[in-house]
């Protein structure tokens, strides 16, 4: 089916059912409960897992393929960002020719810094990627400011010219972004009980598009193509000794990933149509480098798990506060409580900083490949457990 | 099954409650049920406070997310009252709002729109939130002012100081307290006059960003108009920390004032930067080099230590001022934490009470009636003497304070004192002053 | 004339403490083959040693005065620290303005210290492991570092000013017969960097010690197989690195007030400056600090500025794009060294 071999075949259908489904699997805990701070399952959030996780898979095609680190990839989505805005500012709000031009251009800078950047490898070429983005955030954000609106963001505004649409609706407020009609923030809404799940149209068009990039990207691990490029990650000198030259393949792929996150980038904007400049600033860049190292370089589904446990960590651990943190242990005796909640303090809210940072470093301590390889262990030992469960009968009935 | 914009989780949970009685799932739409976002069917009323709690303005945010509390503490009846004793509306019974009890959610805006956005998107889609504020910074200010306008909730901005907030980029939905660069300039200008005289010669050093653009054309406007001569006008990078090579060409420029358009970091190092250089002993043209600081925040004087000493420049409140209001203010404040409140604190809980006090007036927390009953709104007793909230362009007209660096502090608070409170009939301009030109509010969207 | 003068001498002071904190990347670089992005926090916990021992010294205890009044009108409690009281006014007050330049000898011990947890600790498990994650496990680092910071010190900047005496400005133009001044501190920042800076070189270039840890930078392989224990050195000289960016953090505190995410501001910068002096070259690296200062002084002169406008936003990127294309081992770099 759709040229794959049974293993990617069953990854995809993972992720396809792990997106549709987002909205029941993000929302386990009732609505009422203390526990509902937890649950991630509403549009925004669940907008973001996806369009991180398309950047994330775009950037592993770079990066876990070819080895090559890209410090400056927030500057793709940020071009993309700036592009699909424009769009519906100048065009209409239908999303297609945003999410369009978002990708082409994003393309097109992608070539032009991949052009220049991959004639050097290895930490250079992160410093070079890290010089152009940079140089496109300080000019977005100061001299750029006609094209990028500086630190206020590119918006919408009432007096946007929209060719193909309007530039106000009737009751004097701008038009929301849509999909030939669909508008993109209309939510469904499905109580069961004491949950309440919410469909959003923008969240699954998202994930369509997901699957979409999470399957070209499988054929592109699987394809020659990609042999090529884990060739050159393996010994790049070789490769050139042979005579061939990488240049091309290395460029393609750093395009691709470009237009992956162009294509983030353009969702982003579709979702919530604002572009700002910090998009683009190195931090982005290294969020991006995190999301896929803690998922699992170079692994298929682990940018995509790494996407969605940093930005869980952002919007949901941000959100606890002392009132909440008291709510929680009320049960506990007074003094106690308190305590409790004086340890927890640091970690969470505002300190939810201190703890992502201790977690990177425990992960890359004790998990180098990431998320993934901490799903593979467990997996493997389960499947040990299991074998000895099997046998620990075996042995010690004689013993008896 | 119909579509609808936002969440109302309010809703949700009422339905949720009917859903638990039944066996069979229950599918639930709720644009026939309610009237805007969010509207609270419960016990209670969800309020947002989006705010710094990572980066540089973290200090701030923690200062506004405090002063949050206290409002929260006084509207459901707890504590002394604090300004609610002195505000001029009586609406406000210390029962919550219209009875209902007031609730929050924080969130961590990071100083930057996209983070601000989401933290905000979240606070109305899961939280149920149907008033989003905060801010510390006049970018993330316009972007949620934005966000909000199309979710379809009210948005009452903290500290953002762009005249942007309510200029170009009004909207109908947002409303700011705070003063703006434009009052910052007509306050400080005849005093500036008073001190230095007509004939100086001002050297402008300016944040590369849209806020400080806009405070760099209105204080060189201002100071223009009573004669004063625009040396220069540099922009700075915001990455920068080390001003010295922009400084450096002041000294020989000719130039006699130094007027830094910086605010947080910026405006500490810059200012601490121009110290070292010796400006402040310079002479040139036989008078006095003078620096001014067109918005100060106490808290950031704080880093800047000595070098404040004598500086001008000004604030929106500050906690020395001897009014009923800002007095009973200082004092629940000052109980609760143990220091006094900055501008920042000062701002948000005056935007806080206003809205209570609007939604109770009202009679609704419809976003469409709470603009109307906030549009054209005079009150009195939040401590910047008798307030308009113009219909116009929903911005506040209230007295502006001048203050310098103190000279002698008698503690660590006590950095700035106030020179003139500048009447708002003064710093109050006509709403299509050029400026300001450029948007339209809109109209009011209950996000249906 | 003197409007250049003075632009090279703000670019010497900047590129003081860029040379410094390059000069701790490039050791560790160069010896233990690891790429540091906790350096910029070490600069950063240097800065906060100052802070600390100005709160230290500034202890004091409290007096009620009932002649005044506090912000809530009770009797104002006025504090006198006691070193001011054990010493008396005159000397402890002295003790109190000397409190920067006194930090440096508080701030050795503790960076060492800080350096050689952080290697035997963390660093030496990644010897062997991908540059990739050295990065993110430095950068995790460099996070709870500054949020740890950020925790006891809050955002906001602290001021800490540098004594008295050494305050104000001087007349340097005199010097070559022309009036123009120029802030003591900076002077004495400049001063400070490159005592320090020629304190290691002599110290790898004259002491046996020096000249195995050379020689490992070398060929780490073969002054193993020679019987030395080449890693203890290392760790020491990951101490000394950080000692390195914390003294350069001392110092620096006059000049900016330090807040909790220096460290990162400077961190990208001291990368660029590295790779422009050329991975693991000690002479590269404050070659490079020393021009990309002035080159950024001299970008942000209006004359420039107003030719190319926002080049001071992107000087300094750009140079490095430049160096990297047109010399890839940076300007001082060895071939073959990371050159790929």
């Amino acid at each position: 089916m759709f040229g794959l071999e049974n293993k990617d075949i069953r990854m995809l259908l993972v992720v396809a059912v792990l997106t549709l489904c987002a909205p029941f699997i993000l929302n386990p805990f009732p609505t009422d409960s203390a526990l509902a701070q937890f649950n991630a399952g509403y549009p925004d959030l669940m907008q973001r897992f996806v369009i991180f996780g398309i950047f994330a898979v775009g950037f592993n095609i770079l990066f876990g393929l070819t080895g090559y680190l890209s410090f400056g990839h927030a500057a793709f989505l940020g071009v993309g960002s700036y592009s699909a805005v424009w769009m519906f500012k100048l065009l209409s709000m239908n999303v297609v020719p945003a999410i369009v031009l978002s990708v082409v251009i994003s393309g097109l800078f992608a070539l032009l810094i991949g052009f220049v950047s991959l004639r050097r490898s290895g930490i250079y070429f992160s410093i070079l990627t890290l010089a152009f983005a940079q140089m496109s955030f300080n000019l977005a954000y100061s001299v750029l400011t006609p094209i990028t609106n500086g630190e206020t963001g590119l918006q919408l505004t009432l007096d946007d010219p929209r060719i193909l649409g309007v530039s106000a609706t009737a009751d004097g407020s701008i038009p929301v972004t849509n999909l030939f009609g669909i508008e993109m923030r209309s939510t469904y809404e499905m109580v069961v009980g004491p949950w309440a799940f919410q469909f959003n149209a923008g969240y699954y068009l998202c994930a369509l598009v997901l699957l979409a990039a999470f399957y070209l990207s499988i054929r592109i691990f699987r394809s020659p193509f990609g042999m090529m490029l884990r060739a050159v990650k393996s010994n790049q000198q070789r490769m050139n000794y042979t005579g061939l030259n990488t240049k091309p393949y290395t460029l393609a792929a750093f395009v691709i990933s470009g237009m992956y996150a162009g294509l983030a980038g353009g969702l982003m904007a579709s979702m919530d149509p604002l572009a700002g400049a910090e998009r683009m600033q190195w931090t982005a860049s290294g969020e991006v480098v995190l999301m896929t190292i803690l998922g699992g370089a170079g692994t298929l589904i682990g940018p995509v798990l790494g996407a969605g446990f940093i930005k869980y960590f952002e919007n949901i651990f941000s959100k606890i506060n002392d009132q909440v943190l008291h709510s929680w242990f009320a049960f506990m005796p007074d003094g106690l409580e308190d305590f409790v909640v004086f340890v927890v303090h640091p970690f969470i809210g505002k300190g939810w900083h201190l703890t992502l940072g201790i977690l990177f470093m425990l992960v890359v301590v004790f998990l180098p490949g990431g998320l993934v390889e901490g799903g593979q262990r467990i997996a493997k030992w389960v499947k040990t457990r299991k074998g000895n469960d099997d046998e620990t009968p075996g042995k010690t009935t004689p013993a008896e | 099954m119909s579509k609808s914009a936002f969440s109302r989780r309010g809703v949700l949970k009422s339905g949720a409650l009917a859903g638990t009685g039944l066996a069979l799932p229950t599918i639930f739409t709720a644009s026939s049920a309610a009237a805007f976002t969010n509207d609270p069917t419960g016990s209670s009323v969800t309020l947002g406070f989006n705010v710094p709690q990572t980066g540089p303005y973290a200090d701030e945010g923690a200062d506004e997310l405090r002063a949050y509390k206290l409002a929260v503490e006084h509207l459901n009846g707890g504590g002394d009252g604090g300004m609610m004793n002195t505000f001029s509306s009586k609406a406000l019974q210390g029962n919550g709002i219209l009875g209902k009890e007031v609730k929050y959610v924080t969130g961590d805006t990071q100083t930057k729109s996209d983070a601000a956005r989401a933290s905000a998107k979240s606070m109305i889609e899961k939280d149920g939130a149907v008033m989003i504020t905060g801010g510390s910074s006049s970018g993330v200010a316009i972007a949620v002012q934005g966000l909000c306008q199309e979710a379809g909730v009210i948005f009452m901005a903290g500290l953002t100081h762009s005249n942007d907030t309510t200029g170009k980029d009004k909207k109908a939905n947002g409303f700011r307290h705070f003063f703006n660069g434009y009052m910052s300039a007509a306050a400080l200008a005849p005093v500036l006059k008073n001190l230095y005289g007509t004939d100086r010669n001002a050297y402008h050093l300016t944040a590369d960003y849209t806020w400080g653009w806009t405070q760099e054309e209105s204080i060189a406007a201002a100071t223009e108009a009573m004669g004063w001569t625009t040396v220069n006008k540099v922009r700075t990078p915001l990455a920068s920390t080390d001003f010295s090579s922009y400084i450096a060409p002041v000294l020989n420029s000719g130039a006699d004032v130094l007027v830094l358009n910086h605010y947080g970091g910026n405006m500490v190092n810059s200012l601490t930067n121009a110290v070292q250089f010796g400006l402040r002993e310079k002479v040139v043209n036989g008078k006095n080099f003078e620096i001014v600081v067109p918005l100060y925040s106490r808290l950031m004087a704080k880093g800047a230590g000595a070098n404040v000493k004598g500086i001008h420049g000004s604030t929106n409140w500050h906690w020395s001022l001897q009014d009923e209001g800002s007095q009973a203010f200082v004092r629940s404040f000052g109980t609760k934490y143990g220091f006094p409140p900055s501008q920042a604190a000062h701002t948000v809980y005056c935007q806080t009470l206003l809205y209570a006090d609007a939604v109770q007036r009202a009679g609704s927390f419809n976003p469409c009636a709470v603009g109307e009953a906030l549009e054209d709104y005079e009150f009195d007793g939040l401590g910047n003497g008798k307030t308009l909230y113009r219909g116009d362009d929903h911005q506040c007209f209230k007295d502006v304070l001048v203050v310098r660096g103190k000279e002698n502090p008698t503690s660590e608070f006590d950095l700035l004192e106030v020179v003139e409170v500048t009447p708002a009939a003064q710093v109050t301009y006509p709403v299509d002053h050029p400026m300001f030109a450029g948007g339209a509010l809109g109209s009011c969207n209950p996000g249906s | 004339m003197d409007a250049i003068l003075l632009q090279i001498l703000n670019g010497l002071d900047k590129g003081s403490a860029y040379a410094l904190i390059a000069l701790g990347l490039t050791l560790i670089f160069g010896t233990l083959g690891v790429v540091n992005f906790a350096h910029g926090a070490l600069f950063m916990i240097g800065a906060f040693c100052a802070v600390t021992l100005q709160r230290v010294l500034n202890f004091s205890y409290e007096d009620v005065d009932e002649s005044q009044k506090d912000f809530l009108g009770n009797a104002l409690k006025v504090k006198t620290p006691y070193v001011e009281a054990w010493f008396g006014p005159e000397f402890g007050g002295a003790i109190i303005d000397w409190a920067v330049p006194l930090a440096i000898l508080f701030a050795i011990p503790i960076m060492i210290a800080v350096g050689f947890i952080m290697e035997r600790g963390l660093i030496k498990h990644f010897y062997s492991r991908p540059h990739a994650d050295q990065i993110l496990v430095t950068f995790g680092l460099a996070i709870a570092l500054q949020e740890v910071i950020k925790y006891f010190y809050g955002a906001n900047p602290i001021q800490t000013p540098s004594p008295e005496a050494l305050s104000g400005v001087a007349n340097v133009g005199a010097l070559i017969g022309m009036d123009f001044v120029y802030p003591v501190w900076r002077i004495v920042y400049f001063f400070f960097s490159v005592v320090i800076i020629g304190a290691i070189f002599s110290f790898l270039q004259f002491t046996t010690f020096g000249m195995v840890v050379r020689a490992g930078m070398a060929d780490r392989e073969t002054v193993g197989l020679l019987g030395i224990n080449i890693n203890r050195r290392f760790t020491i000289m990951f101490g000394i690195a950080a000692a390195v960016a914390g003294l350069a953090g001392v110092m620096y505190t006059p000049i900016n007030s330090p807040n909790y995410h220096m460290g990162m501001d400077f961190l990208v910068l001291s990368f660029v400056v590295v790779v422009v002096g050329g991975m693991g070259s000690l002479p590269g690296a404050v070659l490079a600090g020393f021009m990309l200062g002035i080159l950024e002084s001299f970008a942000s002169m209006n004359e420039i500025k107003s030719i190319i406008p926002g080049i001071d936003q992107i000087i300094i990127y750009v140079v490095a794009i430049i160096i990297l294309l047109t010399r890839p081992r940076g300007l001082m770099g060895r071939k073959g060294v990371m050159e790929e």
